[in-house]
């Protein structure tokens, strides 16, 4: 077995589907045709880029510059968290704290798997490095994203509530408390769900592209168990972070509710 | 026994406020809606950020944990609110109790403070969503009074309540002033209040707080 070469003519095949899609939004009024089109546009540009950068990363194995396309997923990962809240914390917080409750989540479960569990030499090689920080950011900004949403959009419309019990004597991690732990249930539920329906409803990306590629199916099924245990630990300790880092930012010294530190 | 005093509190619509309530004082504030009397009261429990010192019996506030100041001026907003289903969860928290006991095991005074507002002990196992506006802030009170606190900070505390249930909680708070010798700050809109339970009468104007002619 061995991987059949899609050439650009197979892609454009493909695409057409897409354009397909967009021809359809337009004649049933959707509205969805530009951003279909847009979205098809920016995956090909930014996966064409990304085969080019991993091609010559793959050859240099130079420790500086696998770093660097790491921290820039990861700046691209806490704008997409941020982008995606209705109520953003103001300054640097906005993107500071998705950015590092990722870095600290993402960054240590690919760096155990490198060296504990795959054991890779040396333990920077982009081919394993940069695909699972990659599944790892993504799917910790997915959790991140939705606990942290959760969380400043409950305490702004809980503000009665949090400040009630704030009058009678509770602290400030106690009045806040049933609005974090609603958030990280929140945060956890997507990647719970897709553990329990992978390999019955949904064939994991993964697991697909390395059959595709040609490995043998029980490999695959092995890598595919690993990713989802490590990108679950990383979800979870992304969004614990997140959501304790920004419910101790929505109250200042004096345990007073800052709503203000919102916009 | 508690007094409390106000040194420069400066919440964001007014001039800085210096006041001082003597044990057991009572003092009205009134004034036009907007004019900054929540904010006063929500300021003095530090809910806000906000320049000056507040004491009670001259312990100033910032040498004390946020939490227990609180405790101590007990604030009752205008709206009151509520966290659990149940009413008595948000009694239980405060008391100690355990989950399945009865809270009124607990403190002896609570199911008196209760009747006092007439409410039977069942009202404790009843869904907050039932409640009438008027209910919710009458069982904010009781809620607020088990904590014990030195101080009251009243907003608009009978604003809801009928002719019955106003006196109740006006017996109430007048008891409480007499028999804890807690300083009083209530914030009432009502003239008639302000008048028939006879304590120092101020008024917002322009910023300032001057006394009500």
């Amino acid at each position: 077995m061995s991987l059949i070469e899609l050439s650009p003519w197979d892609l454009a095949l493909a695409s057409s589907l897409v354009g397909l899609l967009a021809l359809m939004s337009w004649r049933l009024h959707l509205g969805v045709e530009r951003r279909v089109l847009i979205a098809a546009a920016r995956s090909t540009v930014q996966l064409v880029l990304l085969g080019y950068v991993l091609k010559i990363l793959f050859e240099l194995e130079s420790l500086p510059w696998i770093s660097a396309l790491a921290l820039f997923m990861l700046t691209v990962a806490g704008w997409e968290v941020m982008a995606r809240q209705k109520r953003r914390y103001r300054g640097p917080w906005g993107m500071g704290i998705g950015t590092l409750s990722m870095f600290l989540s993402s960054f240590s479960v690919t760096l155990l798997a490198l060296l504990v569990i795959i054991r890779v030499e040396p333990w920077y090689q982009p081919q394993y490095l940069i695909p699972l920080l990659g599944m790892m950011l993504g799917n910790t900004m997915t959790g991140v994203a939705v606990a942290l949403d959760n969380l400043t959009r409950h305490a702004w419309e809980g503000r009665g509530r949090i400040e009630a019990r704030l009058l009678l004597g509770e602290g400030w991690d106690s009045a806040i408390a049933d609005i974090r732990r609603e958030a990280l249930r929140s945060g956890l539920i997507p990647i719970v769900n897709a553990m329990a329906t992978a390999g019955v409803v949904s064939l994991p990306g993964m697991m697909t592209g390395q059959i595709l590629a040609g490995s043998p199916p029980m490999e695959a099924a092995k890598y595919q168990l690993m990713i989802m245990f490590l990108v679950s630990a990383g979800t979870g300790l992304g969004s614990v972070a997140a959501v304790w880092i920004g419910s101790r930012r929505l109250f200042d010294e004096r345990q007073r509710l800052r709503l203000d530190r919102l916009k | 026994m508690a007094g409390l005093r106000l040194e420069g509190i400066r919440p964001k619509v007014l001039e800085p406020v210096d006041l001082a309530l003597a044990p057991g004082e009572l003092v009205f504030v009134s004034g036009p809606s907007g004019s900054g009397k929540s904010l006063l009261l929500r300021a003095i429990a530090d809910l806000d950020p906000h320049a000056g010192e507040a004491r009670i019996d001259d312990m100033p506030r910032s040498t004390m944990p946020s939490p227990e100041w609180r405790r101590r001026v007990g604030l009752l907003p205008a709206e009151s609110h509520w966290w659990e289903d149940g009413v008595g969860d948000h009694f239980r928290a405060q008391i100690g109790v355990e989950p399945d006991q009865d809270p009124t095991a607990g403190r002896t005074g609570l199911s008196d403070l209760l009747a006092r507002l007439g409410f039977g002990a069942e009202v404790l196992g009843w869904s907050v969503a039932r409640l009438s506006t008027g209910e919710r802030q009458r069982l904010a009170l009781a809620r607020l009074l088990t904590n014990e606190p030195d101080v009251l900070l009243l907003d608009e505390a009978t604003a809801n309540l009928d002719p019955p249930n106003r006196d109740r909680v006006e017996s109430i708070v007048q008891d409480y002033r007499r028999e804890r010798k807690a300083a009083v700050l209530w914030v009432s809109h009502d003239p008639e209040q302000r008048r028939r339970l006879d304590g120092q009468r101020l008024i917002i104007r322009n910023g300032h707080l001057e006394p009500e002619p």
